[in-house]
């Protein structure tokens, strides 16, 4: 008697078991759809298992199981072929529940609520089942059926909430990822009476009678506040217009309209310490008028700022060197004379260069700040590694609003792919030592030539300066002043173009080793010839004009140098790009627009910066200069971008860029207009006839005759000619500092790679982790597997011996 | 500023400041541009919080025309039982994940919801061709061809048994094996899941300021 095929599994029953007891993440309404059907079928399958004589086929699960009938060990890419029960298991793993299911995020929120009110980092380990996977401690997730329901759960975590302070209650509740319904749920759950009743009270609780009168004042001035707050919100300067860049151009083209308001903030932050200590002082009390006639207003003042404005409040002769109001005769080598009972003692000597010199201390601090600030958000650990995932993930720019701008977009990401895939190709073949030679030899070529054109302008520059030197300017002459300017600013127009051209010749890997290429070699050129004009001025300068006032020359010469970049700037634009624009459209009947130049405009900025900050000793104004020339230069680019230009097709990484370019401005641009002002104050003696420190040998010796002064003063002020002696005239402590500093960041260093290297080893824990999970699903697969035959075979038998009784 | 009557109470609005992460200018422009979306009969403050504007309505705003994702991004919001309409608070859901202040984290966990077309909890090899699909463009002459795609996305793995890939390996491949999967699906499963979809995000500063939406 053939008994009917009995199968002995020595798998537990308990997965098949839980399709109705488990509390899975199918219960919940936001089930995925691509599992629903496998779903039913398995509840179809189980609600049939118990009848064992069952005529029919096995069921929809039949054609499922005969798909998976290979043995081999399927990787991870037959995941399909699976059966549904290896299916449903998968789908519930924690790995993949955790960014779906409303109860994974309740727990997870619950042990980050648990770890923030214990300081704890890793939750305890007692409570902790048998959950192999140390991932799943800090989930708190338990495979066996006893684990806690999710109401448990979410009841546990209102408690929790319940005992944060209330900031960071709300702080928690937004960053949790749920929907805002739920979240309100929460709330309202986890607040405690005395909070309800203070929220339904309103902060006003003066007006504890006549509660309709309240109630209507409370009314009236909430709706104050809501227009107030729409009208600021109005006001927010170009709040509107950069919107309109960004959904047009996305945010490459933004970044550089974002640093031209952050130079205007840096402007303005540097002219308020000037115009409230020296400039308004000096309005105020004006000098006693220079012999001579003041000559007339011409025009061409604008342009050289010589003429009419040469003795006004725009330059440093103007300044008196006593104290203000006194017009008594200061005595060599003190900034104080003797003064009358009812004027105030405001020696305008020091304010100019304390003031000076606090206004630059300020922006430098606050420049250093934003960079390392602007650092730490661009630059990640391993950011080099992983390209391809990252463009795909990260690159497109949702505030992109409009049609052709997100058409431009796509063309942009899938020419960048395109190049990724075939730059990695061609990493694959071997390289050619032929080709790597004629690489090396032509960028080596180009940087030659690049450096000579450069060398070319400065021998050029130096040459016209001395020609100017040697040719004496009359007074009404004053336009031939404006050659040198000239000059200098066709020379960084024209360079830059020549630049381009070269870099033609030479073909870089990455397009972003080209935007930092191009940037180097445009910079080196500007700040050397502004060197040269540096030398110009403090070593040439000041020996040729002895008895006249060379400062307000050297303030004079940067005010002309301002305005014409203004002026090349408008020039560049509308050749640059209206111009090329038309002649491409008309004559080359091409349809795209040129490109933005982001990296060239950006340098135009820092340049334009470079001067205000190399002319404020020399002209306190400058900066109110600036913040005009800034504001025009937003508007004329503004236009033109929009009527012309259209955005740069090569991959622009904003952030990483942002912080490149305030490095420049801090670096080279800063750093060379503090030298100068230190020399300038330090070493070069001010003129005789004009400014505050008329009569000095420098500058800072002011500064010197005041401690002085202050020592003789008496001892309740001694501590600060004693910090003056030993700190800042002595060396030592800035060798401690700088030795200090040093070994803070060497330190830092070490820490960094100490990271990297525990970085490697957690990947390749993980990494194994993964093979472990490869390896436990096939075996799964394979128990089901075999499940579904030994059922096959068994309802085969069932009915085979029902079709013939007599094999009984 | 605002039509007359459709202003939200001070608590409600109190509530809605603490919980998302907009503040109360962009809550009330929310609220402002949401009413114009209703028909004109419904647009008192009351209903305006009941009712549900369907996806066709949501995609017609101007900011959401031009995106790939703009259906993705509406289904991932959408808290009806169809996922097919969005209420005042899913609007707001919306717009505070993608405001300027939402922190990376709860970004990115959006972003790995938007980007998971099936829905199953992990981004798998069909996801990532949609996704790659979705981002070059959507007319048949600029999709990558399907070998590009393959290379895009294949996992190139350096552990795999059978020993063709070992061949490659022998024949002197550089290190670096750039795809998708290689790049970012540490555990080796071919599929990438959330952990490992936020820490390639971590290596990216611009996700945040890119994955923006500004009203």
């Amino acid at each position: 008697m053939a008994q009917p095929l009995n199968f002995v599994l020595n798998v537990p029953e308990t997965p098949e078991d839980h399709s109705s007891q488990e509390p899975s993440p199918y219960d919940e309404s936001e089930v995925h759809d691509s599992f629903h059907q496998l779903i039913q079928e398995q509840s179809q399958w189980v609600a049939e298992e118990g009848l064992e004589l069952q005529q029919r086929e096995p069921g929809p699960g039949g054609p499922e199981t005969s798909g998976c009938g290979q043995h081999a060990l399927p990787g991870p890419e037959d995941a399909l072929a699976h059966s549904a029960a290896t299916l449903r298991v998968l789908a519930s793993m924690p790995s993949r529940t955790i960014g779906r299911s409303r109860g994974a995020v309740i727990c997870q929120y619950y042990n980050r609520s648990v770890r923030l009110r214990r300081r704890v980092s890793r939750p305890e380990l007692k409570g902790v089942g048998r959950s192999a996977r140390p991932s799943l401690r800090l989930y708190d997730l338990e495979l066996d059926p006893a684990a806690l329901q999710e109401e448990e759960k979410r009841f546990l975590l209102v408690k929790e909430l319940e005992g944060l302070p209330v900031a960071q209650r709300n702080h928690m509740l937004r960053g949790m990822p749920l929907g805002l319904a739920e979240k309100r749920c929460l709330r309202e759950e986890t607040q405690t009476p005395t909070e309800k009743q203070r929220g339904r009270q309103g902060p006003r609780g003066l007006f504890p009678c006549c509660g309709r009168l309240r109630d209507a004042c409370v009314l009236a001035l909430h709706s104050l506040g809501l227009g107030l707050l729409a009208g600021l919100q109005a006001l927010k300067p170009w709040r509107h217009a950069l919107k309109q860049i960004g959904g047009q151009f996305g945010s490459s083209v933004l970044s550089y309209f974002l640093f031209l308001k952050t130079l205007l903030a840096f402007n303005a932050l540097l002219l308020l310490p000037l115009l409230a200590f020296i400039v308004g002082v000096q309005a105020a009390f004006p000098p006693p008028a220079p012999p001579g006639s003041v000559p007339s207003f011409m025009g061409l003042e604008l342009l050289t700022g010589g003429g009419r404005f040469t003795h006004t409040v725009l330059y440093y002769g103007y300044y008196s060197n006593s104290t203000v109001s006194q017009p008594c005769v200061p005595p060599p080598g003190g900034g104080q004379c003797s003064r009358e009972a009812d004027s105030l003692p405001y020696s305008m000597p020091l304010a100019y260069l304390f003031t000076v010199g606090l206004a630059f201390f300020i922006t430098c601090i606050t420049l250093v700040y934003s960079m390392s600030h602007s650092f730490g958000e661009s630059y990640r650990v391993g950011s080099t590694s992983g390209v391809h995932a990252v463009t795909v993930f990260c690159s497109w720019d949702h505030k992109v609003t409009q049609r052709r701008a997100s058409r431009l977009q796509h063309d942009n990401i899938r020419t960048h792919l395109k190049e990724l895939l075939a730059e990695w190709q061609r990493r694959r073949g071997s390289p050619s030592a032929c080709g790597q030679l004629r690489r090396v030899a032509v960028r080596g070529l180009v940087w030659l030539l690049s450096l000579g054109t450069t060398l070319g302008c400065t021998v050029a520059v130096y040459a016209f300066s001395e020609l100017m030197i040697k040719s004496p300017v009359s007074v009404e002459q004053e336009g031939a002043l404006l050659a040198l300017p000239v000059v200098v600013c066709l020379l960084n127009l024209g360079a830059p173009y020549l630049f381009r051209c070269l870099a033609a010749l030479e073909r870089h890997d990455s397009p972003v080793l080209e935007v930092y290429v191009a940037v180097c070699r445009n910079l080196i050129l500007k700040m050397v010839i502004l060197g040269i004009l540096c030398y110009h001025w403090l070593g040439r300068r000041v020996g040729t004009l002895k008895d006249q006032c060379w400062e307000n020359f050297v303030g004079q010469e940067l005010y002309r140098l301002m305005v014409l970049d203004f002026i090349f700037v408008l020039l560049d634009t509308l050749f640059g790009e209206l111009v090329w624009r038309l002649i491409s459209e008309k004559q080359l009947k091409r349809r795209e627009k040129p490109e933005f130049d982001i990296a060239g405009n950006v340098l135009e900025l820092i340049y334009g910066q470079t001067l205000t900050w190399l002319g404020v000793l020399f002209s306190p104004l400058l900066p109110a200069i600036q913040i005009v020339k800034l504001l025009l230069i937003f508007y004329v680019k503004k236009t033109s971008l929009r009527a012309n230009c259209q955005a740069p097709r090569r991959p622009w990484l904003a952030s990483h860029m942002s912080t490149v370019f305030i490095s420049l401005l801090c670096f080279p641009s800063f750093l060379g207009a503090a030298v100068f002002l230190c020399f300038a104050v330090w070493r070069v003696k001010p003129s005789s006839t004009c400014g505050p420190f008329r009569g000095l040998n420098s500058m800072y010796e002011a500064g010197k005759a005041w401690v002085r002064h202050l020592e003789e003063a008496g001892p309740r002020v001694s501590w600060l000619p004693w910090v003056h002696r030993y700190l800042v005239e002595n060396t030592f402590p800035i060798y401690l500092v700088s030795a200090l500093l040093l070994a803070v960041i060497y330190l830092h260093i070490q820490v960094v790679k100490g990271q990297r290297r525990v970085i490697c080893l957690l990947k390749e824990q993980i990494s194994n982790e993964g093979e472990d999970k490869v390896f436990l699903i096939n075996k799964l697969h394979s128990v089901y597997d075999r499940k579904e035959r030994s059922r096959a075979g068994r309802t085969q038998e069932a009915e085979r011996l029902t079709d013939d009784p007599d094999a009984w | 500023m605002g039509g007359s009557g459709s202003r939200l109470s001070k608590e409600l609005l109190a509530e809605y400041q603490d919980l998302t992460f907009l503040t109360k200018q962009e809550i009330l422009l929310a609220h402002k541009r949401f009413c114009e979306l209703l028909p004109p009969e419904h647009r008192s403050v009351e209903e305006s919080l009941q009712i549900r504007v369907s996806l066709e309505q949501i995609l017609s705003l101007p900011e959401l025309k031009a995106n790939p994702f703009k259906e993705r991004i509406c289904r991932v919001f959408s808290t009806s039982p169809a996922r097919d309409s969005l209420s005042f608070e899913d609007f707001l859901d919306l717009l505070s994940v993608f405001s300027d202040t939402a922190t990376p984290d709860i970004k990115s966990h959006y972003a790995f919801r938007i980007f998971d077309f099936d829905d199953d909890g992990t981004l798998n090899r069909e996801d990532l061709s949609h996704l790659v699909n979705c981002l070059t463009g959507q007319g048949e002459d600029t999709r990558l061809s399907a070998s590009e795609m393959k290379q895009l996305i294949d996992n190139v793995s350096s552990r795999a048994g059978p020993g063709s890939q070992r061949e490659g390996l022998g024949l002197g491949l550089k290190l670096s094996l750039p795809q998708i999967l290689e790049e970012s699906d540490i555990d080796r499963d071919g599929t990438i899941n959330l952990s490992e979809f936020q820490h390639v995000i971590s290596r990216s500063p611009d996700f945040a300021s890119s994955f923006k939406i500004v009203l």
